[in-house]
């Protein structure tokens, strides 16, 4: 359950609030959407610890 | 404490180990791990592993899976949840995947996140989320509902079962007859909540924790750090899981859950009445619990665990290995368990019976 897959950050859709901001996650050329609400700080090409959805760190290098 | 191989990691615990140690991995997901790289058969005789109760499948209280069953039931529901959850038996051993067989709308999601959508393509249903998970997941829920308030989506409710894992953590610490000397912490949960609740844990309980990761590397890795503390007599909180779980975990996530949650004693199945061991929702978000807009069902009799001899509450407390069970492999399998750990993905049992041991 508590099982969260990296991938990489390949776009990020904006939004006015952060609570609805989502990227698309590249796992292993597999995209999908996943929310941004909880890293704000994170950047294209990034690495994401992504759990259910959700990008819950950005990993370190 | 840098080492490039997993041989040169089990040297250096070989090298550290000088005594018997026994060390209880939280996680579900490092049990899995653990038995599928073999660790548990590598390491020196001397560590004993426990496997914890971080499989929130397993921990779910059976009233709670008998009030999706009976709610799946109902014509005008779609109930949503993880895949892991269809198969766990309720009281009486049935199912959310019987109950779908028998015409209930049960719908697997990857994430709470797809409920909203479900709920906004059926105005008509009432949408229920079946809402298991540890501090790892409750972020998800939390943005689902403060979504769904924003949104204003009337027909999307949520039955919470969310659990915390320091409270249970201290629960099995105080119990006298715990084995555990060191914990290997469920680094996912720390990579939202940090490390004050465990850094309050070792201090009172007096045993060593590490955050640890999943890989063969962050496991053993984990093994370490905790082994050798205990060589030392040390008992403090380290981190072995730094590319991922920071000091102070993620702050947006604990917003989330702080907003939207509060703390409660709830029933862990298998592990009894944990303190401060789950969550519910607070207000303006406890309009969207299904609780406030259904009747509650009437209770089931006798768990089917004590009725068909399962020993599930003794293995999530690690007093009991799965395959000491009379019923293990024969007649319960992933296919027909008798109880949550041989369901998941994470459970114990599962694990044993996955792995052969």
């Amino acid at each position: 359950m508590c099982l969260a897959v990296p991938g990489e950050l390949v776009s990020i859709n904006e939004h006015h609030d952060p609570l609805w901001r989502t990227g698309d996650v590249s796992f292993g050329g597999v995209l999908r959407q996943v929310s941004l609400a909880c890293v704000p700080e994170a950047q294209l090409g990034d690495q994401l610890l992504v759990h259910v959805g959700m990008a819950l760190a950005v990993l370190e290098p | 404490m840098s080492s490039s191989s997993p041989e040169q990691l089990l040297a250096e615990i070989r090298h550290h180990c000088t005594q018997s140690w026994t060390l209880m991995e939280v996680c579900g997901g490092q049990t899995h791990a653990l038995l599928r790289h073999g660790i548990d058969q590598l390491l020196p005789a001397e560590i004993h592993l426990i496997h914890g109760p971080g499989c929130p499948v397993c921990v779910t209280a059976s009233e709670r899976i008998d009030q999706a069953l009976e709610l799946a039931a109902r014509p005008e529901v779609i109930l949503c949840s993880f895949g892991d959850m269809l198969r766990v038996p309720g009281r009486q051993g049935r199912n959310l995947l019987a109950v779908r067989a028998e015409g209930g709308d049960v719908r697997v999601v990857y994430s709470p996140l797809d409920v909203l959508a479900v709920a906004q393509q059926h105005p008509d249903r009432l949408v229920v989320f079946l809402a298991v998970g540890f501090e790892t997941t409750a972020p998800a829920t939390a943005l689902l509902a403060r979504r769904a308030l924003l949104a204003g989506v009337p027909n999307l409710t949520l039955l919470v079962c969310h659990v915390r894992v320091p409270p249970v953590l201290h629960a099995m610490l105080n119990a006298p007859q715990c084995q555990v000397q060191g914990l290997l912490a469920a680094g996912n949960v720390c990579a939202v909540m940090g490390q004050a609740e465990y850094n309050a844990l070792a201090a009172e309980h007096r045993r060593p924790i590490v955050v640890t990761g999943f890989s063969a590397m962050e496991l053993l890795q984990g093994i370490l750090q905790a082994v050798d503390q205990l060589e030392r007599g040390a008992h403090r909180v380290e981190n072995g899981y730094r590319r991922a779980a920071a000091e102070q975990g993620n702050h947006a996530a604990q917003a989330l859950i702080q907003q939207v949650f509060h703390p409660i004693d709830c029933q862990w199945r298998g592990l009894g009445w944990i303190p401060g061991g789950g969550l519910a929702l607070r207000e303006p978000f406890a309009s969207l619990a299904v609780e406030r807009r259904v009747a509650p069902p009437v209770s089931a009799p006798a768990s089917p665990e004590q009725a068909q001899g399962c020993i599930s509450g003794l293995v999530l407390q690690g007093l009991a290995r799965p395959s000491a069970c009379p019923h293990f492999r024969r007649p319960c399998t992933p296919e027909q368990p008798l109880g949550a750990p041989m369901v998941s993905s994470e459970g114990a049992c599962a694990a044993y019976y996955r792995y052969q041991r």
